[in-house]
């Protein structure tokens, strides 16, 4: 089993798995759970200021989004930072890290956009002895009408300011949490840099209204037959995420700025990848609020067979492989030719790549007799539309065409040297290759 | 009290409860959470396989997403639309030979998308409401008679009855329904479902139903064709074929199909009387359907005797496993002799067969089974005495349904093509009704 041990701004961890600051992580009873069950790290449920606690809606916080047999593919929730009073929170924060020495714990804070709000919190959690600050600037309800979460998310000069009282009042590593909720991630990113912060974590949740009640026209979840638009999360807004984080990951001002990947992760090979596009870490709330605490047990394992596979004795080895690989669409190559192939032998025959190109792409696969479907190489373009529709995995691959053969759709003949839009005699703004 | 191993044919081997257990329904209703789990392994495929399968084309895909999207009662009419008996066939269907035989998910796991039981569930959610989803289309002023309330003549009469026409259906029983009410195995059609189903469709109005009426007995097919527009032939097959066996005519030798028409009308299955040992003799759907229900009512032994090989059994894979489970033992290459006994039967005598180049052959060889009861299931046969062309015992029809005489048209078991099934029955019934519509309309 490769060892998992994660360093994440001196931080250590025995795995990169840690809970995101939700319910999972809101009190003690949860946060000893979760580190019995294996978990790497918490960041504790978000702190706000002294004074009469947080008051959350009593109906229901939650709206899903279902696959195929009820499989929660994303929540969303309209639930606002701690509801217990700031002390009972520190209190306990402090007696779990006493005794789970070799686990990360990270306060998550937000407060007014004040610098005294800011010093005043500061100490208490610093005196928890827990190893560092999340700064949530994500939240995209109910604090943010408040002027916090996503309301400073959303202001990069907030942002800045924030963390640098933050860097001001507090010794350990701050991370700057990041709202989803914005155009560019890459500005609020920068300005969590300039502010000093140490990392950033990202994304927060993902302003949604999951369904509508058709009797009673209420969004969902509804409060006495009204709904506010809530947070999304889970594997549904993976890909929103993973972008996110790479895009910080390869853009020259940011990168090498730590990165605490969140956003659906549920297996290890959601990890993985993340971790993959630069993040250092990642941390996890709907997964284990679908299924508990125990799946880090799969997570563990898997990632550490696949690194043995790999040969990776530590995850510093794999983390940012993938960030010189992601590019914008212009320097993608355009010689690079593929044709979908069906796999006879895999074929189930429900036509679903048939009808998916007959009818919606380029009517490249042809239905033959005995429902035999086979791809019609003059006509495919390798838009990969029926590899993805296709229930069987592995049934229909994209085949790279060999430089020097002659593709059926254009008549050319395949090249062997990269050339992209940047090059191509199409493109205006073209230098004509020498 | 009698029990299995009372000698003799006799009644109350098993008590109330055993009886009510063994006779419910052979897969109970999923309910929706069942329904919706097992709606959402339907890949939508294109072109569906297991429509082509399905002999009265139903949507199957399409019904099965309206399932999985909250619609049951839309799925129900688009069952309902191909196949007004979808409620009958879907409890019926030998879908392993059909529509789920099809299925792709049973190439690819073996485990077909269940079509059957949602296929029930669509239509069973929609009659618990009463709804019946059809309305007449304008009167044409066309009258067509139609000859046997089974499901062949219950198709046809609501689908002309939707066009618009109005139908008189004459039955020779007292109750409607065919094999649905005298014939299907009881566990299949619990809870009075047949004569229920009739009620439902005749909801659409525009039918009546004449029982005790028969043609051959008062009513003759010439009248009825100078009577009415048109005239559709659903008699199904009344009679059964006769065993070469000697002593054939002693006590406790009898029809598969009288004793299944009896039990499923026995309301006090206690009531009714089953040997000890019981031979069924015939490798049809009739033949597992008189063994398993021989069993269920507390028979010790109950043997199917089959004249060929295992492959050649017209009872499909699924029913003669279904006949093992319940202790039914089913032995093949046998054919019978001779019926021992001093007036009842006490034992059958076989003779072993073996297929050969010039067909079965008996191979000199024979055997004994003990005996008190015997059902023959050898196959049922058309009887009528009108002047109709016959081919292969059956009534021929050319297109959809159109017999040798003109203005009537003929489908269901009595009519040569497709084979004996509830299902089949229905498309031809429906079938005739468009072609009868068309004609009488002047547009064909
Ligand atoms: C025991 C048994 C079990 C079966 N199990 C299944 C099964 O599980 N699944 C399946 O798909 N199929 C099954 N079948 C076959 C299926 O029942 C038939 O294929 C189907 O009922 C044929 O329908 P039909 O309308 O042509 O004829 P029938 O259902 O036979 O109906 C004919 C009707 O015509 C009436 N009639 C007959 N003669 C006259 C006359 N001269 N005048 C007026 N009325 C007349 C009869 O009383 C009857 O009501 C089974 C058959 C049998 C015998
Ligand atoms: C019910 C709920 C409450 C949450 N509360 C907080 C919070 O107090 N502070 C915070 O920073 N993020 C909060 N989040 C966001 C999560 O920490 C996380 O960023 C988000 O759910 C994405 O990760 P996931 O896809 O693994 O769930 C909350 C999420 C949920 C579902
Ligand atoms: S063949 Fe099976 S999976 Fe395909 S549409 Fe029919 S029921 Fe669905």
């Amino acid at each position: 089993m490769a060892d998992l041990t994660t360093n994440f701004l001196g931080i250590t961890s025995p795995n990169p798995f840690w809970l995101a600051s939700a319910p999972p992580t809101d009190k003690e009873y949860n946060v000893r759970r979760a580190f019995e069950a294996g978990w790497g790290g918490v960041v504790w449920k978000t702190l706000g200021s002294e004074g009469p606690p947080i008051v959350n809606v009593n109906g229901p916080r939650y709206g899903a989004i279902y696959g195929a047999d009820r499989r929660l593919l994303g929540l969303n929730n309209i639930e606002l930072i701690t509801d217990r009073p700031l002390e009972t929170n520190l209190e306990e924060m402090a007696r779990v890290k006493a005794d789970y020495p070799d686990r990360a714990l990270i306060a998550s804070i937000m407060v007014p956009c004040e610098e005294e709000a800011w010093k005043a919190i500061l100490p208490r959690v610093e005196e928890t002895n827990a190893d560092g600050i999340e700064l949530n600037f994500g939240c995209p309800h109910g604090m943010s009408e408040r002027g916090m979460g996503a309301a400073v998310g959303q202001v990069p000069e907030y942002i800045e300011m924030v963390t640098r009282w933050c860097k001001k009042y507090y010794d350990r590593p701050v991370i700057v949490k990041l709202t989803p909720n914005i155009t560019d991630v890459r500005y609020p990113a920068r300005a969590a840099k300039n502010g000093g912060a140490d990392a950033v974590s990202l994304i927060n949740t993902i302003s949604s209204i999951t369904s509508v009640n058709l009797d009673n026209f209420s969004p969902e979840p509804s409060i006495d037959g009204k709904g506010s638009h809530g947070g999304y999360c889970g594997p549904a807004v993976k890909p929103i995420a993973m972008n996110m984080v790479a895009e910080i990951a390869r853009d020259p001002e940011t990168h090498g700025l730590p990165i605490s990947g969140i956003g659906g992760v549920t297996t290890w090979r959601d990890a993985a990848e993340f971790m993959s596009l630069g993040a250092g870490n990642v941390q996890v709330c709907t997964a284990a609020m679908t299924y508990g605490f125990k799946i880090v047990q799969e997570m563990i394992t898997g990632l550490s067979e696949w690194m043995d596979k790999k040969g990776y004795t530590s995850t510093s080895d794999f983390i940012g492989q993938a960030v010189p690989n992601v590019t914008d669409w212009q320097y993608l190559n355009l010689n690079y030719i593929a044709k979908a192939k069906i796999d006879q032998d895999a074929c189930i025959k429900c036509g679903r790549c048939y009808i998916a190109c007959e009818d919606t792409s380029h009517q490249a696969i042809w239905m033959k007799e005995g429902r035999v479907f086979e791809v019609n190489d003059a006509e495919c373009v390798a838009c990969n539309l029926c590899v993805d529709v296709c229930p069987i995995e592995g049934c229909i691959t994209m085949e790279r065409m060999p430089a020097g053969a002659t593709d059926p759709r254009t008549g050319q003949t395949v090249q062997d040297e990269y050339a992209n839009w940047t090059m191509h005699p199409n493109n205006p703004s073209s230098q004509a290759a020498e | 009290m009698n029990s299995p191993t009372t000698s003799g044919i006799v009644a109350g081997r098993l008590n109330e409860q055993q009886l009510a257990d063994n006779f419910s329904d052979l897969h109970a209703p999923l309910d929706p959470h069942e329904a919706s789990v097992a709606a959402d392994r339907c890949y939508f495929c294109h072109d569906a396989p297991c429509v082509t399968a399905c002999p009265t084309d139903i949507d199957i895909p399409l019904f099965i997403r309206q399932i999985a999207t909250g619609q049951p009662e839309g799925a129900a009419k688009t069952i309902l639309s191909q196949n007004i008996l979808g409620g009958m066939c879907a409890r019926v269907c030998p879908t392993e030979t059909l529509c789920e035989q099809a299925c792709v998910r049973e190439e690819a796991e073996g485990k077909p998308v269940i079509i059957g039981q949602l296929q029930r569930f669509a239509t069973d959610t929609l009659m618990a409401q009463g709804i019946h989803p059809f309305a007449r289309e304008g009167n044409t002023g066309k009258r067509v008679a139609v000859v046997g309330a089974g499901p062949s003549g219950l198709a046809c009469a609501h689908r002309l009855a939707m066009r618009g026409h109005d139908v008189v259906i004459y039955e020779a029983s007292t109750k409607a329904g065919g094999l649905n009410e005298f014939g299907i195995a009881a566990y299949k059609s619990t809870d009075d479902f047949a004569a229920k189903e009739v009620d439902w469709l005749l909801k659409i109005g525009g039918i009546t139903i004449e029982t005790g009426k028969a043609l051959g007995q008062g009513l003759n097919l010439s009248d009825l064709t100078s009577e009415f527009d048109a005239v559709f032939l659903s008699i199904g097959l009344g009679g059964v074929n006769d065993l070469a066996a000697s002593g054939a005519d002693k006590i406790g030798v009898t029809d598969a199909v009288d004793f299944i028409s009896l039990l499923r009308q026995t309301d006090d299955l206690k009531t009714l009387p089953i040997g000890r040992n019981v031979v069924v003799i015939g490798g049809g759907m009739t033949a597992v359907d008189a063994a398993v229900q021989s069993k269920l009512l507390g028979a010790e032994n109950v043997t199917i005797a089959y004249r060929r090989g295992r492959d050649r059994m017209a009872a499909s894979e699924f029913e003669q496993d279904l006949a093992t489970s319940k202790g039914v033992r089913i032995l093949y290459n046998l054919q019978p002799v001779a019926f021992h006994g001093n007036g009842s039967v006490v034992e059958v005598e076989f003779e072993y067969t073996a297929d050969t180049p010039t067909g079965l052959q008996g191979t000199g060889e024979t055997m004994r089974i003990p005996a008190d009861q015997v059902f023959k299931a050898i196959g049922q046969t058309l009887e009528t005495s009108e002047q109709l062309k016959i081919e292969r015992g059956k009534i021929a029809v050319t297109g959809a349904g159109r017999t040798s005489v003109g203005g009537v048209w003929a489908g269901g078991d009595c009519a040569l093509g497709g084979e004996d099934l509830t299902v089949t029955a229905v498309a031809e019934g429906r079938d005739a009704a468009e072609d009868i519509h068309q004609t009488l309309m002047g547009k064909a």
